[in-house]
This record gives C-alpha cells, structure tokens and sequence, in this order.
C-alpha cells in the first residue's frame, strides 16, 4: 500500500519532465513589469515647489530637502501644473539606500514631480553613491542664492529696527499730548 | 585490572548525562534565525526552549514616532509573508477607533487580498513543510503557484512582497482594469495544483510515516496556551474568527471551517496541521469566488481621511490571519500619533508549545513539529 | 576478450594487466560520473518546472567539468585535532571500495576486468570497504556531529546488506553461478530469457518465478538505494544532525572523491541490478550485428545496451530522490529489519523448494 503512494507519487513527478520550464533565463530575458511598479524614484526638479509634503510623508526619513525663500523681484517661473514657483530648493537628497519603497511620498507632491519608476538595478560600489542628489543648482548658486535669502532678512530686519524705532520715537512725542487732546475734539466738534 | 574497574552492573552504577544541542540561529530549514535549545537524554528530547529576538526591530517604539497612515508600511514587515493582512488587521483596528464607514467596494476588495494572501501564505508552509521533511519538488511547485498570486499584486499594488496597499479607510489604488479577469482565471488554473500537492506530499506514506502522530496537541492544552488559527482547528475546535467574531464583510461569503479529525493518526498531530491548511485553500478558492463575481463599483478613496487624529481612546480588534489570530491594541491620546501600538502575534504564543509538543520525540521530529504550527519569525519578534 | 587483444598487442602480461585495469576507470566510470551530476541537475529541474545549468557551455554542459575545477584548486583544510593518517585515507578508501565492483561487472560480451568465479560475493565484500572507509571520516573528524552521522550510515549500509544478499542467494539458487558474466550470458536471446521474467529455461516453474522474481526485484532495488544513501534513505547525505554528516570536514579534492565515489556507486548497483535481473549486457530483441552478420559490432551493441539499461536505474534513482520524503532513521532501521529481510526470506524460501522439487 505504501508502495502504491510512491508510484502514484513518481507519476506526478515524470509528467513534470515534459512541462516547459517557468523561468526566464534573466540577464537575457527580462521580465515585463507592470505599470505600478514601484522601483527607483525619480524628482523631476522643474515641477518641484519645495513644499517638504513628501519628506513628511516619509516613513523612514530618507528625503531631506532645504529651501531657501526667493526674492521678491525674482521669477521662479511655473510648474507643469500652472503653479507659481516661490521657492529656490537648495537641498535634496534622497538615500535610496534606506528608502523602503512603500510609495507614500508620491501621494502628496501637489505637482506630481516625484514618482517611481521602472529601474531596478541600480547597485553602486560604495554606499555613498546611493544618495542621489536632485537639486539642479550649482553650488555657488546655492550660495547666491543663500546670500541674497540673508541680504534680504538682513535690509527687512534693518528696515523693521528703522520702523520700530520711528515707532518709538513717535510715540515719545506723541506723549504729552494725551492731556491738550481732550479739548481739540470739543472746538472742533462745536464748529460744523 | 578487570576487577578494580568498576563496570556498571546496577541501574545506578551507570551515569548517563543529559546533552544540551543547540540548533542555532543558521537553520537548514527556513523559518528565520530562531534558536532551539534542546536538552537530550541519548536521542529523546527533554526539553526544548526557544529563543527569540533574533529579528526584532522594534516596530512598537517606532509607532510611536509615526502617525497613522506612516505607520502601515511597518506593519507590512511583521509578518512578511502574509502582508496583505497585518495591514487588514490595523486598518480595521484604526477605522474601528475612529468610528468611520467604509465603502463597499474596499470591504470587498480587502476580502479578495486577504483571500489570495491566504493562499499564498499556505503555500509558503506547505512547500516549505516538505523541503523540511525531505521532499524538495512540492516546494517549487508551491513557490511557482505562488508566483501567480505575487504577480495579481503586482498588478494591483506595484509591489510583490510588502504592499502598502490597505490604507486607513481604504485601499491606496483601485483595482487595475485586467484584475478581476485574471483573478478568475486563477482559481480554476489553482483547483488541480491542490489535487497535485494531495498526490504528491499529503497522501505520501513516508510522509505520513513522519507526520502522523508526531507532535500531538490535545484540545485542551491549546486552549490553556492560547493556540490559534489553523492549529487550533486541527486539535479538534471549530473557532474561525471569520465566523465566530465578524470583521469586514466575511458574514456575506459562504465558506466551511475544516477541523482536524485524525485521519491519519491522533487528532491535533502534525498531519492534521499540515492537512488544515491544505482545506483552508480549498475554502478561499470559494470565498475568492463569490467576492470577485459580487464585487460592486464605487469610489475606494472617499472614506481616508486626510488628516488620522482618532479621539482619545483604546481598541483592540483581531482579524484572522492566515497563522491564528492577529490583533491589534492601539492608544490613542488624541494626537496624529498613536501612544501605544501593541501587536498580538499568533507565532509567538504559538512558539510557546514547542517546549509541551517535542517531549519525548526524537530530534528529527523537532524540525517536523516546528515545520507543522507554521510560525515566521518576522511576526515572533517584530 | 580485451585482456587477450592487449597481450596479442603489446606482448607482455603486465602491461596489459595494468591498461585494462585503468580502462573502466577512464572511459567508463570518470565520464560517467561527471556526465551524472550533470544528469541529475538537469532532471531534477525538468521535474521541478525549471531549467538547471544553462550558462556553461551549450544548456550546461560543460556544468560538472568547472565543478571539478573549482574543486581541485581549493584549500585543502585539515582540522587541528583530527587522527591524519585516517582523515586522509578514508576518502581514498571510500572510492576504492566504490570502484572495486567494477571490476567483477561485465561490460559487454568482450569485456569483463576479472572474469571471477565468486563474482557476486567479491562485490558485496569489497562494497564492505565503504563502511571501513565511512567509518573512519566519521571518527577522525573531531566532530560529534560527523561521528554520529558515520554511525548511523554505517548501520544504515551493513543493515541493508542483508536483504541485498538474500536476493542474490535468491538468484544463485536458480542459476547456480555467482559469475556476473555467466549470469549475463545465460539470459541470451530476446527479453523473457532475462530472470525477471522468470529465467532461460522454459517450463512451469518459469511462470511461478516471475511474481517472486519481481519482488526479489523490488527488494534488492530498495536495499541498494540505501546503500549508496541516497533518499528516501539519505540520512548522511542531507540534515544529519542538522549538519552535513560524515564529510562535513572535507574540502577540495577529498571531498571530490567523496562526490565521485557516490556517483559511481550508484552506477555500480543499477549495473548490478541489471546484470542479475534484466540481463547485462544482452538486448531485448537480439543483435543487429548477427542480422547483418557484422559479427565485430556485436560487443559495442552489448556495451550500448548495458550502459542503457544502467542509466535507466540511474535516471529511476534520481527519480525517486526528487519525488519522496525522507525516513526517519528508526523507520528506516524497521523498513529493513521488519519488512525487507521477512519478505526476502520467504522469497528465498519458496524459490528454493521450487528449484528443489
């Protein structure tokens, strides 16, 4: 009886023989992967607004970005989307090495600029290539561009000392006053 | 000097030692990095203590940190194999706490998810079950049936393994246009796999001969330890949380719950595992069936919330899990992130009886025993 | 024969000795064995849906020969503590004992290395030399886990010896000879003269002999699977412990000859099981050579259809190793002792009453 089983057993086996193999032959044959796939992800900096949505989103914090606020003169231009551009983005880094690829930091990006894409193999010598760096500025853009951000801070924070002082000063002489105001009000109330 | 030597003629004369084996974290057999402490009296297993923490990484803590819907991907990573239904189980956790409805059409598709996760998630076990058991073929015809069900969730979810696709609220993407067909096509490809498998492992005498009243759990005993899931139904107990505590939509399928009867030998043995899980795929096969013919239209992100701050409070709710009983206890403390997030992993109680079922076996019956109640160490250390 | 060809060609005694001796090992049993390995990667995965070795060479084939290259320009690594003289003779030996058989093994009509009277005791007694050599890689390992996995091949081969040599009584009864190659020569002519359907000679007695011949058949089967330990008996080979059993230790080259030594086996006792039972190096359906009355082509027929009938056993091996579980040692331990020495006892019993009477 238990032989039957074996035998019943080899049979199952032996049809096999003639099954054409399932697997592909792969540094050859590639498979087809489906449209959401989610692999690599990809920035494309034109449409990026510097809102930080996404590396909030991100589970594992594997997006950094800064951004630096343009100046008023200055014309960022437009999204894809029609959305004005306010602000210079100085920093963004994405360490793909500690991204989890759970796709939630493409639901948020108001423009759609970050996606995954299709590309998987993607393997560096050295760990440090995996960060990848998306930012589309020189570095001594950056560093313009950073300068002008102070430069700027700088002439509001001097123009809001000049105003506040003014303010100041203002008040100081407006002081005596409040005691010769009460009977102005009276003369000319009288006179229509 | 034979006379100044003292041979051992009574029983007390001869000193016998207990040898304690160690088999370690690296394991020819899967399962993950779980280290089995064996103490053996000649070739019968005195005791057999677990140790864990190989792979915990502290998935609890990190909730705290997270907010709601931040939190997911990690659930995914629990128990690796069946993913589609840690994130079922919190998301239901979640919706419960903060009292929302969900659309029909995502109760329907998290059923459908849940259902092929099931399957795939068995066929894990049983192939692995006979690699461990000698047989290498069953584990690839398994893997390959596998490979269909990874590529539906390809489809569905851009990700073959961990999905962040149930959302709070909802499902992340709708179903693509071509799944409901290709998912029909899969139950009928599937039905003569299950017979293959049957030929080919369950009804194997050398496997039954390995199997069969090895590793026998009495009812009882299972209650006292708090066994779940399939093993527990194999000990003789119809209890499927599907039934018996509804979540979800599960009380409109119609769907038995096999329980194990000693057909091959004891009831609550290995076989009878093994053969539980072998039913229960034959049972989502029908309940894949009469979700993907029923399931309605409708718009499956109107119910997330775009901000999760669930009012203060506490929940605990379980969902069947292709291993036992999964569940979920969150605190709330009014903010967007959870205080407290504790999981209640069916592997892990169920690593608990590998002390009370290996007594008295052999050391090739400890890989059976382990094999049989079917535990992944992703979800025993989280 | 060839010894006779040999001496006419070179005219000394020794020498042709000496080149006949090497001509199994070199044209037979080396390529064999790496044209094996090669076999059972590939079979095992068409019957698991998938492709084996593709890359090397044309679909694989060159896929054992970088194997043994890999393999002979490793490490060499002796453990400290280990006994050296018996560390390194026991591979030596286990190949020995595995290549030994064939000389009492006919190859075709033209071809036998030693035309011994004893040839059926010759083998098992020189098969005997594995366990010597098992043994001793066990113990000189200065591994617990290698000691006790020796140990248990060692039971498992000298138990299982028992039912393969009541067979081969079984079969000595009917025909009276213990010569393989008187054995081959008497199943001439087309395939019921061969002893699985009963024997040469034609009467009742041929039709009561075949039921038993077959499970005769089924049982030296069985018992020669677990010598060569191959599943559903391969406790040594495969999780012994949980370790790799008795050549956990062995790296390189003695490993090799571990690995050969396996394959060569099993080629031995499916040339075994052919000779006794299914007529060695005869053909089913007699000889083209003796239609066309080409007589020199004859003996590469007969080799053709030995080598044919071994591979088949060999291809039925490995089937049987890539569809069935593992025993359990007790279970084996039983399979032997309670089911396959009664069963070949009887056998042994009822075929010789009937050879008597």
């Amino acid at each position: 009886m238990g032989l039957v089983t074996v035998l019943i057993g080899m049979k199952v086996t032996f049809k096999h023989i003639f099954v054409p193999a399932v697997t592909i032959q792969y540094p050859d044959v590639k498979p087809e992967l489906p449209e959401r796939e989610r692999n690599r992800l990809y920035v494309n900096m034109d449409d990026c607004i510097g809102c930080d949505q996404c590396a909030r989103a991100c589970p594992v914090d594997c997006i950094e970005i800064e951004t630096v606020k343009s100046l008023p003169a200055e014309d960022l231009g437009k999204t894809s989307n029609g959305k004005k551009k306010a602000l210079w983005v100085t920093k963004f880094n994405i360490d793909i090495a500690k991204c989890c690829y759970c796709q939630l930091c493409v639901f948020p990006c108001p423009t759609e600029c970050i996606y995954m894409t299709d590309v998987y193999e993607f393997s560096e010598y050295n760990r440090n290539n995996l960060i990848y760096n998306f930012v589309t500025l020189t570095p001594q853009e950056i560093e313009e561009k950073k300068d002008n951000f102070a430069k700027l801070e700088a002439e509001k924070a001097v123009q809001k000392a000049a105003a506040a002082a003014k303010a100041a000063a203002e008040k100081t002489a407006a002081k005596p006053a409040p005691k010769t105001e009460n009977k102005p009000p009276e003369n000319t109330g009288s006179v229509n | 000097m034979l006379t100044e030597e003292k041979i051992p003629t009574k029983p007390d004369n001869v000193r016998t030692e207990e040898m304690v084996l160690n088999m370690g974290p690296q394991h020819p057999s899967t399962h993950g990095v779980l280290r089995l402490e064996l103490t053996l009296q000649g070739e019968i297993i005195k005791e057999c203590r677990p140790h864990i923490g190989y792979l915990h990484r502290c998935f609890e803590k990190h909730a705290e940190a997270m907010t709601y819907p931040q939190v997911v991907p990690y659930t995914d990573r629990m128990d690796y194999l069946a993913s589609m239904y840690n994130e079922f189980g919190y998301a239901v956790a979640v919706e419960k706490l903060l009292g929302i409805e969900i659309p029909e059409r995502v109760e329907y598709i998290r059923v459908i998810m849940g259902e092929f996760q099931r399957i795939a998630s068995h066929l894990v076990a049983l192939g692995t079950y006979g690699a461990d058991i000698g047989a290498m073929t069953p584990f690839l015809f398994c893997f390959r049936d596998r490979e269909k069900i990874l590529s539906l969730f390809e489809l569905v979810s851009g990700a073959r393994l961990l999905y962040n696709y149930i959302w709070v609220g909802g499902v992340s993407h709708d179903l693509h246009p071509d799944f409901v067909r290709l998912a029909k096509e899969f139950i009928p490809y599937f039905r003569p796999k299950i017979k293959e498998l049957n030929d080919l492992l369950t009804g194997n005498r050398i496997f039954i001969e390995r199997t069969a009243n090895v590793g026998v759990l009495p009812l009882d005993t299972a209650i006292n330890f708090g066994i779940s899931g399939p093993n527990l139904r194999a000990s003789g107990l119809k209890w499927d949380l599907r039934r018996d505590d509804p979540y979800s939509i599960y009380d409109k399928f119609d769907f038995d719950i096999p329980i194990g009867k000693g057909e091959m030998g004891t009831v609550g043995d290995c076989w009878d595992r093994y053969y539980m899980r072998v039913l229960e795929m034959e049972q989502s096969l029908r309940i894949l069936e009469q979700a993907l013919d029923q399931i309605p239209e409708g718009d499956v992100s109107s119910a997330i919330p775009k901000r999760i701050k669930p009012p203060a409070g506490q929940v605990y709710s379980r969902v069947e899990n292709p291993r036992g009983e999964l569940g979920y206890f969150i605190i709330s403390n009014g903010t967007v992130n959870p205080f407290r997030i504790k999981v209640k992993g069916p592997s892990f109680v169920h690593l608990g009886i590998m002390n009370e079922l290996c007594k008295g076996h052999m050391i090739a019956d400890v890989i059976a025993i382990l094999g049989s109640i079917d535990i992944v160490l992703g979800e025993v250390d989280r | 024969m060839i010894y006779d060809y040999l001496y006419n060609l070179t005219g000394s005694e020794a020498l042709a000795a000496f080149i006949q001796s090497l001509l199994p090992l070199f044209i037979f049993i080396l390529p064999f064995a790496l044209f094996a390995v090669l076999m059972e990667r590939k079979v095992s995965a068409h019957m698991q849906d998938r492709l084996g070795p593709m890359r090397v060479g044309y679909h694989g084939i060159l896929q054992t020969v970088a194997d043994i290259l890999k393999l002979v320009q490793k490490e060499d690594i002796v453990p400290a503590d280990t006994d050296k003289p018996l560390f390194n003779i026991a591979p030596a030996l286990v190949f020995v004992g595995s290549y030994g058989v064939f000389a009492a093994i006919p190859f075709s009509g033209a071809f036998v290395g030693a035309n011994i009277d004893l040839g059926l005791f010759y083998i098992v007694a020189i098969s005997g030399l594995i366990v010597a050599g098992i043994l001793m890689a066990g113990w000189s390992s200065n591994n617990k886990y290698s000691l006790l996995g020796a140990m248990r091949s060692a039971a498992q081969i000298i138990s299982y010896e028992i039912p393969t040599m009541l067979v081969i009584l079984t079969i000595v009864m009917i025909t009276g000879t213990l010569n393989l190659y008187t054995l081959s020569e008497m199943q001439t002519g087309y395939f019921w003269n061969w002893m699985i359907f009963g024997g040469p000679d034609f009467g009742i007695s041929k039709f009561i002999f075949i039921p038993l011949m077959i499970i005769a058949f089924v049982v030296i089967y069985i018992s020669t699977l677990a010598e060569v330990n191959r599943t559903p008996f391969d406790i040594p080979e495969a999780e012994s412990e949980l370790v790799a059993g008795y050549h956990t230790e062995y790296s390189g080259m003695k490993f090799a000859m571990f690995f050969l030594a396996e394959y060569a086996n099993m080629f031995a006792v499916s040339a075994i099981v052919a000779a006794i039972f299914f007529g060695g190096f005869q053909s089913p359906f007699g000889y083209l050579g003796n239609t066309f009355g080409v007589h020199w082509l004859i003996p590469f027929e007969q080799f053709f259809w030995f080598t044919a009938k071994g591979l088949f056993f060999v291809f039925v091996q490995m089937w049987l190793r890539w569809t069935l579980p593992r025993l359990r040692v007790d279970q084996l331990m039983a399979l032997c002792w309670k089911y396959l020495i009664p069963i070949a006892f009887v056998d042994l019993l009822i075929v010789g009453l009937i050879t008597v009477l």
